[in-house]
């Protein structure tokens, strides 16, 4: 738990000061230049494109989970119950579509730079989200949902007050495992001009220049690991009480 | 008062309760018993509307409860079930104030509230309070449950298998538990059961149900003595009647002035106690006492078997 800790600062802090600072580091890079290239991606500034990727990530994720929990809540009351495996048909198709043919598919109506990136990200996380809500709200014990309706509670009182506050562990997994691949998955965004981390790997790609692709590959990769970790960590706290005995 | 009219249930052609009528007073706690599928638990989830009847209807104090929006009524009755399904994401205080809530009770009366049942039920509030269901053992889960129930002070409480889950020791104690407390707050009570035992220990009044109906409603000892149907008598265990029987007299109503040797027994035990004590030590009268340990006479074991015997 203490080491868990270290290394969370460690890496939140190694990040901000890689962010705001990059020269200090160009010594790390430069072994993976050719020929004088130069070793920091200046084109635009790496902080910039962070939080750009960061907000992009966040919009999908938002957007996808508003839509995902809405539907599945809709296909576990009873009026929507006969929609359920249409529901779960539609989740699983924009799951199976690969990011990058969104992506190619979106362009021409959409034109290129942010909003191609946004659905596809957005498509590409409703399933988990949605698959998770569900198991959630239909997995509530069912001595549970008696008492509850013993008790006087009307359907939207039980859903506020016990399906989803049971359900919320599950919800927030399938948000963490949305928010993970949009991190990663944002960074294809930057092949049609969004503007990501993705810009620093492809334009190290296109000039043979490791230390660019090192550099936005490391910042993803530490984004996901700390995303992934903040999310667990509510999950852990909002799930705390939920063994029953 | 609780009328239920002529009252059936049918699922897809089959009927689960045929035509039950039946009254309880208020203050009663009647015990609905039966095997399983019986229809038992229909019934009393007919009571609050969580089945609605196909047929007949049950009046509250004379007001059809089909006049009522069920989520209304729900809240006017209590209602504790096996397992006691407490809401494991909220503390001991925020179960029992499910109902206070829904009623929109203040903050300061449901806080009241919560301590007064919490030490009703003989649990520390300042312990309990702001525990989860999951760090309570079984028999506090369950008394929780109870308490959950009764928050609201409801004139009615429901009870399905409320101590099923319980282990053997623990259920003995909740059961009399429940007999005192009933007794302290004057709460009607509708208890459903599979089991004899806990039928004849704690009701005033008994509806042995089979096959969907109603087979008889009587008082204890009208079931221990005349039952209605064979299987009723099946049900009682025909080996047992005249310990039953027995176990539905106390001590205290057969005291006799006299001396006798030995260990006294408590005066609110029953003639079975007595019956008991007396062949296991091999004496032909115990001494009794009250609950202060004043001696009060003596019980002979020739009124227990006389006793054991149904006049009629």
């Amino acid at each position: 738990m203490k080491l868990g800790l270290v290394f969370r600062i460690g890496t939140i802090m190694l990040l901000a000061v890689f962010l705001l600072q990059p020269d200090w580091f160009a010594f790390v890079f430069a072994p993976m230049t050719k020929n004088g290239q130069p070793a920091i991606y200046v084109q635009n500034s790496l902080l910039s494109l962070t939080i750009s990727h960061l907000l992009i990530v966040f919009a999908a994720t938002l957007a996808a989970s508003a839509v995902a929990i809405g539907l599945a809540i809709a296909v576990t009351r009873p009026i929507g119950r006969e929609f359920l495996p249409l529901s779960r048909t539609i989740a699983n198709a924009g799951q199976t579509f690969p990011p990058v043919a969104v992506l190619a598919l979106a362009v021409p109506v959409l034109g290129f730079g942010t909003e191609p990136t946004l659905l596809a990200l957005f498509l590409y996380g409703l399933l988990p989200i949605f698959e998770n809500a569900l198991t959630g709200l239909t997995t509530v014990p069912p001595q549970v949902e008696e008492a509850a309706r013993g008790m006087g509670m009307t359907d939207r009182e039980r859903l506020w007050q016990v399906e989803l506050p049971l359900a919320l562990p599950l919800i927030l997994a399938g948000v963490r495992i949305s928010a993970v691949i949009a991190i990663a998955t944002a960074a294809i965004g930057s092949t049609v001009a969004a503007s990501t981390l993705g810009e620093a790997i492809i334009a190290g790609l296109i000039n043979s220049n490791l230390a660019f692709v090192a550099q936005g590959a490391l910042v993803i990769s530490a984004l996901a690991i700390l995303i992934h970790d903040g999310i667990g960590a509510l999950e852990r706290r909002v799930g705390r009480h939920l063994i029953q005995g | 008062m609780i009328e239920i009219e002529h009252l059936s249930k049918t699922y897809d052609g089959r009927t689960v309760v045929d035509d039950v009528s039946m009254r309880i007073a208020d203050g009663e706690l009647v015990v609905v018993v039966g095997t399983s599928g019986s229809g038992k638990t229909t019934l009393l989830r007919m009571i609050n509307r969580l089945v609605e009847p196909s047929a007949g209807k049950v009046s509250i104090d004379g007001v059809d409860c089909r006049a009522i929006a069920p989520h209304l009524l729900r809240r006017q009755i209590g209602y504790a079930i096996q397992g006691h399904g407490l809401f494991p994401h909220r503390t001991v205080s925020q179960n029992i104030a499910t109902v206070p809530g829904l009623l929109g009770w203040d903050k300061a009366k449901i806080s009241a509230r919560v301590d007064e049942l919490l030490s009703l039920f003989q649990l520390d509030p300042a312990e309990f309070r702001d525990r989860y269901p999951g760090q309570l053992s079984g028999g506090q889960q369950q008394r929780i449950g109870v308490a959950r129930a009764l928050a609201a002070a409801p004139k009615l409480l429901l009870m399905d298998e409320p101590f099923g889950a319980l282990d053997p020791i623990i259920r003995a104690r909740a059961q009399l538990d429940l007999r005192d407390i009933q007794r302290r707050l004057g709460t009607t009570i509708v208890l459903v059961t599979h089991d004899m035992n806990e039928a004849i220990l704690l009701g005033d009044r008994i509806a042995v149900m089979d096959q969907a109906r109603l087979l008889q409603y009587d008082t204890p000892r009208k079931i221990v003595v005349s039952p209605a149907t064979a299987f009723v008598g099946e049900l009682l265990g025909s080996g047992e009647r005249p310990f039953r029987l027995l176990a539905l007299q106390p001590v205290r109503d057969f005291v006799e002035p006299g001396m006798a040797e030995g260990q006294p027994i408590d005066a609110n035990s029953s003639l079975r106690d007595a019956l008991e004590e007396a062949l296991w030590s091999g004496r032909k009268a115990v001494p009794v006492r009250d609950a202060s340990g004043a001696l009060l006479g003596r019980v002979t074991l020739e009124t227990a078997i006389r006793q054991a015997a149904p006049q009629r």
